[in-house]
This record gives C-alpha cells, structure tokens and sequence, in this order.
C-alpha cells in the first residue's frame, strides 16, 4: 500500500488510541509512542504497530501514536483506518474469520 | 443449518446499543449481562468516521470474545453506499445478526440478502449463515410491517425504532399511546412470522421510573424486548420481564402434572381440577425456560 | 500558715508537691471580653510562631491532610522555615498531596531531610519514585502513623494544624460556626493526635472566633500558638459538596454484587457494624445496602471511617446509630458532624492504632475497601500503580482490613489496560491473609483461608471464582503487561500498621520501548 498524505484515525479518549501516519520514501517504519501504559505494554504497542502495517503491506512511515490504555484490536483497527486514509484508498480487503 | 451463526428463537429481553466507535464500550459490551449486544455503524457514528468504526467493529469482532451473546450490527442503509462496505466487513468477521434500519418494504429486506448471500458465497460460508432483523422506523414501514417480517428465513425479528417513527408521524415521545399503533402492528406482524418482535430504546437514562413505565407496556402487549443504550437499564428490564414467584410455582405444578400424566400414560392433564391445555402448557415451559436463563448474576467463562 | 509542719506528717516524702503555699499568682480583673482583646495565644506570623516553638535544624514538623489538595498550610509553612534558614527537616504529614510539589525544591535545598506520610501524589511523588531522595519516603497507616505518635517512635517537634475555626486559646475545629464559612473539612481526627503528642502545637486559622471554640477537635490544652492567616486553602480542592453516587455503569455492577455478597456473608445482620471507602464502587455499594437495610428492616449500629453524605444521610434517617469520623469526606458529612450529636469526630488513634487500649476499627463486621492492584495471595496495593510509580495512599486501609471480621476489595477486573487482578502486586500495602473477599465485575474471589465465606457465596448463587481464574481472565482480555523495571536504590518503605516493614518502593528505571 503507498501511503500518498497524512493519515489520522482514532481519538484521545481513554481506551482508544490515536494514530497519525505520514508517508515517507525510505527508512522503514518509525515509530513515537506516548502511552498511559507504556512500562506494561509499550513494547507489545509497537509490535502490534508494525505488524499491522506489515500486513498492510506498508514499508516505509513515521507513525506518531498516542496511546490511552488501547486493547490490541483497537490498535490494529486505528493503524488499519489510518493506513486506508493516508492511501486515500476504500479498496479495503477484509479477512475471514476462522 | 447447523452451521449457522445465529438461533432463530432465543432470549432477546435486551439488546445492547453499543456505539461503533467507542472502544472502551465495545471492550467492556459483555459484562452487564444484555442477552444481545448490538454495535452500531449507523446514527451514533458520525458521517466523517464511518471507516474508523467500520474498522473497529470488525477487529472486535475478530479478536474480541463475547461469551454466549448475540452478536448484532447494525449497519448503514444500502442506498447510502456504505451499508455493502459494512456488510463485507462484519460478514467476514463471524457477526451474528445483520440488523437492517430504516426498513420500509420487503424489498429493503431482500435487496440486503442478496448482497449477504454474495458475501457468505465468496467467503465460502453455508448461504444462511448469517441472520438478519429489520428496524421500521417510519409510517410506511409500520404499515408494510406484516411483509417485512415475512420477507426472508434469516429474520430473527423487527424491531421498532421510534425516534424517528414519532417525527415521521409528526408527534413527539409521550406516555406510549403515539406507540400503540406501531407495537401492535410490529407485534402482529411478528407473531405471524414467528419472529422477535423487539421494542425501541427510552433514552432519557436517568427516568428510570419512566424506562420501568414503558417496559410494562411492552411486556403486557407481547414484545421479547427491547433496545437499551445504557447498561444501567438492563438490570431493571430484566428484573420486569422476570416472572413473579406466584407465577414460577405455578408454573412448575403445571409443568410436574404433565411430565407425570406422561409417565402414567394418560393423555389428560389436570391441576386443582382445571384441564392444562397445550397453550397453559407453552406458557408455562417459556416461564421456566425464561426464570432459568435470568438468574442474576452469571459470569461466563469468555 | 507557720503552724504546718509537713515533715511531721506519715508518708509525705511519697507525695509529690511543690512546697508550701506561698500566695497566688495576681488575678486577672479584665472582663473576658478584654482578655479576648489581649489575643491569647495569637502571634502575628508563622515565622513568628516557628521561632516562638524553637523549631531547630534536624527536627520534625506534621501536617494533617483534611484539606487533601487544597491545602495551602504545608507549603506557606515550609516556605517560612526555608526563609528562616532552618535545614534537614524531617516532613511528617498524614498525607501529602498533588499541591505540596514546592517540597521537591525545599528536598532539594536541604530544607527537607526526610519525609514521613500516608502517600504521595503528582509531581512530588514521581520525582521521589525516580529518586529525589536519599532517605527513604516512610509510608505509615493511619493508625500506624498514630501508634508510632504514641509510643514516641514517631517523635513530633512542632506540630502546624491548619484549622478552620479556632479561638484565642487554641479551641480548634475542622469547621466554622459562622454562616458563610468555605474552607470547612468537617473531622479534625487525624491532626487531633499531632495536637496530643506534639512538643508544641502551632494552629493556623483563617478564622479566628469567640472563644470558647467549642465542642471542638482540638481543645486549647494541646495548644501553644495560634495564628491567623488569610486562607488555608482551596474550598473546591478541600472538598466537594456532596459525593455523588457513581453513574458509572461498571462500578455500579461491581456495587450491587458487593451489596449481594455482605447480605450472603453472615455478617449483614439488625446490629451490623461497617466502614466503607470512598472510590466509586464501595460508595455505591452504599445504596444497594441501604436497600437491603430497608427491605430486611435491618440496622447499623455504627458506621466508621472516612465519612461520606451518604453515610450521614443514613444516620438520619434512623438506619445507622452512631456515625465515629475520623475524616470528613464531603461537606455534607462535615455539616452532619456540627448538626449531628451521635456523629462524633474521633482521633486518628482512636479509629486504628493497633498498640493502644481500644480502637474503633477493631469492632467492625465489615469493610469495604478500593484497590490498585490484588494479586493472586489477596495482597493488596493502593501506594503505587502498576507502572511502579507512587500513585497514592495507604491510608486506613490496613488498618480497618487487620480490623474488620470481613474485609471486602472492590474493584474492576481491569482499568483501561491495567488489570487489577495481578500476578504480584507492584507493592504489598496490605498482606493477604487479612483480605477476605474481592469482587470485580466479572467475578468474586475468596481468600481460601475462609472456606465458610465461599460457601456461604456459592450457596446465595454468586459468581465466585478462584482469584487465580480472575487474574487469567483480566490478562486474556488486555494481555500479559510486562514486569516493571526497577533500579536498587530503595526509595520507600512501606510499614505495616505495627511499623514492622512489609514492603520497599524502589527506584524506577528507564523503559525503551523501541528495544
């Protein structure tokens, strides 16, 4: 997926997470956390983060995360909207369910 | 068919109004004990984040464990173009029940099964997996109600919603009697389907006095239940569609008298020499079935 | 008198008097409205007042926290000693709060040495988790800080008491007679022990009124100076109107279930005795007990502890006897403790020391308490959150847990992503084996140690769970959070209430989650 603008999605309220995306050409993925949780589960955000745009298949983005106690599902669902809006895209591909 | 999502006739006292893009509310949906918990694509999602709660939505309903609830969303209307994105969505992601808004005719019912029945086929699901519920929320909705409920086998019920019913009918929410009409042509309608028939939401959260009011009313005419938009209203719905300890007892002699005139072999039943006949006998194992189910307390294993 | 021959008398010489009667001291002939005027104990200044105590380097002042984050009194005060040049203070408040951060600078010029208090909150309390001091930060219960006051462990040199009302001769109370009056904190039960005990008892008012100030928390015997300054504090942070029920549909669950498990107890019976905690969940079980009270026609005999408007409310509707408050929670508690004749204010030592003749806690049926964090062996944590950082109080909590026949831990299974039901606690503030039941909203746990508790749960058809399965499902729902990572340097030590050490806090380290 080529991220072509900024992409936001998600909000500042508690149990969400707001992530901001913006393309870049190179350097891979970097990531700046800010978390109510980081010395619990900051590592396991980041990872989640960059999974999800992995399996975006997005290589390269600064992605600037504001994070207030979000669940796993919640994170891949800001990262994935965030990703769709910065491709300015509505091609999503959604899995099945096992 | 046992491979379908949904079961056509459960306990429906309470559906859960969860709105799609609070994820706080859709983490925390499973513990206040609502038979069905509904998550909301349409009217408490702004224009502008559709496709954030769309995402939601659908990794929770990936990831998330729910317990024995059922699983509702309710999506956009099709003609806005975003109902088919929600459907692919929340159909790939295992969703139970597909509620329609807005309904107004038959067709409204079956032009979404038809896009339902296209996605079940390119997942590679049995077509009919996924259940359905239409919400009549205008005039002619009410009127084509008896259509509507028979319009597809996926239908697990109608429902109403009034809010904006009552502005279609140009009135506002009062004591109920602006409802009657509509209730009982849902209800009718229902019925004769073999369906839920499922009562709107009271939304002033903190009259609860006024929530008990209309519970009575829908209970007496017939109505499953109804939609709550906070959790604090479950308890007290349930708590009124719990039949009394009167009743229970009762129900349990009627139900003893026939399992013991069917071990004796006789095809006459009796209790305190009134004859049970088979719609006391129906009434009475719902009571049970419905006593058994509302204890209050359960936590289940998710 | 020259015929009394006192040496002549059987046994004198065990009887202690100071000699023969050699006069009176001059009578005072003023009116009492003139020796008002004289102003008593009344000095002009709080540096007045310290000097006038003889507050030297090395030594230890109090503080009480009845005004909670509105308390002006610990930093004017420590701000004039600082300016009077006096060093290595040794700081012991029964709780400091999110406003007293100035302390970090007077810790960091040398004015403060030490710290001893019930908490820490804000700014002050992170710079001491990453290491502001040298000592450590010593948390006491408040019944330990007030048998540690007692036994002279605790050694008090000055004590400054913020009051809301107080005459010219150190009648003081935790709320003004004048109409109008704002900065009212109702109980004075924590500074009543520093007022007992201190060497020397400074009181600081902002409102000084005819004497005598009472009934009264502080009477003038325990009182050296007096002096009257503009304001004492913040109204709106000393405390709130009325503690609203919560509307917060989890806690509420949570309080209704609280409500299920005294009644299925044993301990719910005409003559119960209770003390609950003010966070949402064991203040809204308040209501559902009330309920249970009316229906069953069942009383409360007395009622203890931080003191609420619901509390009081109860009390005049006849459904609890006595209400004893060590701390007023809200102004309608504290308008409830003037009004009221069966509300009395007792002292901090009176509600929970372990070490003296009798104390209030040790009566109860039952508490109902919060949590940060309960771990698997019921230990309880309420000083740090569960990212390792102080975060709050031990307050009574030990204390009415050790005391009450059934201590009851409410809380959500999780908080956001914390969950509450941990593995470990961060820090052990309150040991397991006086914890008895927790319940959360999915699911209550029993202290194996009290298998007639769990029976009796079961048996009222109550979702009870061993606490092993609540951790496991509070970690599937949010994940395993990682351990804390934490330096050696200790930075705190946690007393129990016998002020034996049951836990240390220690440094936090730096967390890269980049790695």
């Amino acid at each position: 997926m080529e991220l072509k603008t900024t992409g936001i999605a998600g909000t500042m309220e508690s149990s969400d997470i707001q992530i901001v995306l913006e393309p870049r050409t190179e350097g891979g993925i970097e990531v700046s956390l800010t978390s109510n949780v980081m010395n619990q589960f900051g590592k396991q955000i980041v990872k989640v983060i960059r999974e999800t745009l992995a399996d975006l298949k997005v290589e390269n983005a600064y992605v600037n995360a504001v994070d207030k106690g979000a669940l796993d599902c919640t994170i891949k669902a800001r990262v994935q909207a965030a990703a769709y809006r910065a491709a300015e895209s509505d091609e999503y591909v959604w899995r099945t369910k096992a | 068919m046992s491979e379908k999502r949904f079961v056509k006739d459960r306990l429906r006292r309470s559906m859960m109004f969860v709105p799609g893009n609070n994820p706080g509310m859709i983490r925390d949906a499973y513990i206040y004990g609502s038979d069905s918990i509904m998550f909301d694509l349409e009217d408490s999602v702004s224009i502008g984040e559709k496709d954030t709660a769309r995402f939601l939505v659908y990794n929770a309903l990936m990831d998330l464990k729910y317990g024995s609830k059922e699983l509702v969303v309710r999506i956009n209307d099709l003609s806005s173009g975003l109902g088919i994105k929600d459907l692919e969505a929340i159909i790939r992601a295992g969703v139970h029940v597909v509620r329609l808004p807005k309904t107004e005719t038959a067709q409204d019912v079956i032009d979404c099964e038809r896009e339902i029945e296209r996605i079940e086929k390119e997942i590679g699901i049995p077509v009919g997996s996924t259940g359905m519920m239409a919400a009549i929320e205008s005039a002619a909705g009410v009127l084509n109600a008896y259509e509507i409920a028979h319009a597809s086998d996926r239908l697990i019920g109608i429902a109403l919603g009034a809010e904006d019913y009552v502005t279609d009918l140009k009135t506002t929410r009062s004591d109920g009697s602006e409802l009657f009409f509509a209730r009982s042509m849902i209800l009718q309608a229902a019925r004769t389907a073999g369906i839920a028939a499922l009562d709107t939401v009271y939304s002033d959260v903190n009259n609860e006095e006024g929530f008990l009011a209309e519970v009575d009313i829908i209970k007496k005419l017939g109505f499953d239940g109804k939609s709550v938009i906070n959790p604090r209203q479950i308890e007290p719905l349930h708590k009124a569609f719990m039949p009394s300890e009167k009743d229970l007892a009762k129900a349990r002699a009627t139900v003893e008298a026939i399992e013991e005139a069917k071990a004796r072999g006789s095809g006459v039943v009796a209790l305190n020499g009134k004859m049970i006949d088979k719609p006391v006998e129906i009434r009475a194992r719902r009571m049970l079935a419905l006593a058994e189910l509302a204890s209050n307390f359960t936590v289940e294993e998710v | 008198m020259s015929e009394l021959n006192l040496s002549a008398i059987h046994g004198i010489d065990e009887i202690n008097f100071h000699g023969e009667f050699a006069g009176s001291r001059a009578k005072n002939h003023e009116t009492f409205q003139n020796r008002m005027n004289t102003n008593g104990k009344v000095v002009a200044s709080i540096e007045e007042a310290i000097k006038a105590s003889g507050l030297k380097d090395g030594m230890t002042v109090s503080f009480h926290h009845h005004f909670r984050n509105g308390d002006y009194i610990v930093n004017m005060v420590m701000d004039a000693i600082a300016k009077l040049g006096i060093k290595d203070i040794v700081v012991a408040a029964s709780s400091l709060q999110a406003i007293h951060s100035p302390l970090i600078e007077h810790i960091k010029n040398g004015v403060v040495k030490r710290i001893e208090t019930s908490g820490l909150r804000g700014k002050l309390a992170e710079e001491v988790s990453h290491g502001l001091m040298d000592t450590p930060v010593v948390f006491r219960s408040h019944g330990g800080r007030a048998a540690a006051i007692a036994a002279g462990e605790l050694h008090i040199d000055v004590a400054f008491l913020g009051a809301p009302s107080c005459d010219a001769y150190g009648n003081a109370n935790g709320f003004s007679r004048v109409e109008g009056h704002t900065t009212n904190c109702g109980s004075l039960g924590y500074a009543m022990v520093d007022a007992q005990y201190a060497d020397k008892v400074v009181i600081l008012t902002d409102c000084l009124v005819d004497y005598p100030n009472t009934p009264c928390a502080i009477p003038e015997n325990n009182v050296d100076y007096v002096v009257k300054v503009d304001s004492i504090g913040d109204p709106k942070g000393i405390m709130s109107g009325a503690t609203r029920y919560s509307k917060d549909p989890k806690e509420l669950l949570i309080a209704q279930m609280t409500a299920e498990v005294v009644q299925a107890s044993g301990y719910f019976y005409d003559g119960f005795s209770m003390q609950m905690g003010s966070g949402g969940a064991s203040l809204a079980a308040c209501r559902y007990i009330r309920e249970k009270m009316i229906e069953q026609n069942i009383k409360c005999s007395y009622a203890l502890g931080g003191i609420t408007g619901q509390i009081t409310s109860m009390l005049e509707e006849g459904l609890i006897g006595k209400v004893l408050d060590v701390q007023s929670f809200d102004l309608i508690a504290a308008e409830s403790l003037k009004n009221n004749f069966y509300h009395q204010q007792i002292s901090g030592e009176d509600y929970a020391s372990y070490a003296n003749k009798g104390a209030a806690t040790h009566q109860l049926d039952f508490v109902i308490l919060s949590a940060l964090e309960v771990d698997t062996d019921f230990n309880v944590n309420v000083v740090t959150g569960s990212d390792g950082i102080v975060m709050g109080a031990i307050g009574g909590h030990p204390d009415a847990a050790a005391g009450a026949s059934l201590t009851i831990i409410v809380g959500p299974l999780c908080r956001g992503r914390i969950p509450t039901i941990v593995e470990k606690v961060t820090t052990v503030t309150t040991p397991g084996s006086v914890v008895d039941v927790v319940v959360t909203e999915q699911g209550i746990a029993v202290n194996p140690a009290r298998p007639e508790i769990r029976e009796r749960l079961v048996a009222a058809g109550l979702p009870v769970f061993d606490i092993k399965q609540l951790q496991e499902r509070a970690y599937r729902i949010v994940g395993t959070p990682e351990p804390i990572q934490f330096k050696d340097k200790v930075i705190g030590l946690v007393m129990y209430r016998d002020n034996t050490v049951i836990d240390v806090v220690r440094e936090i380290d730096e967390y890269d989650y980049n790695a």
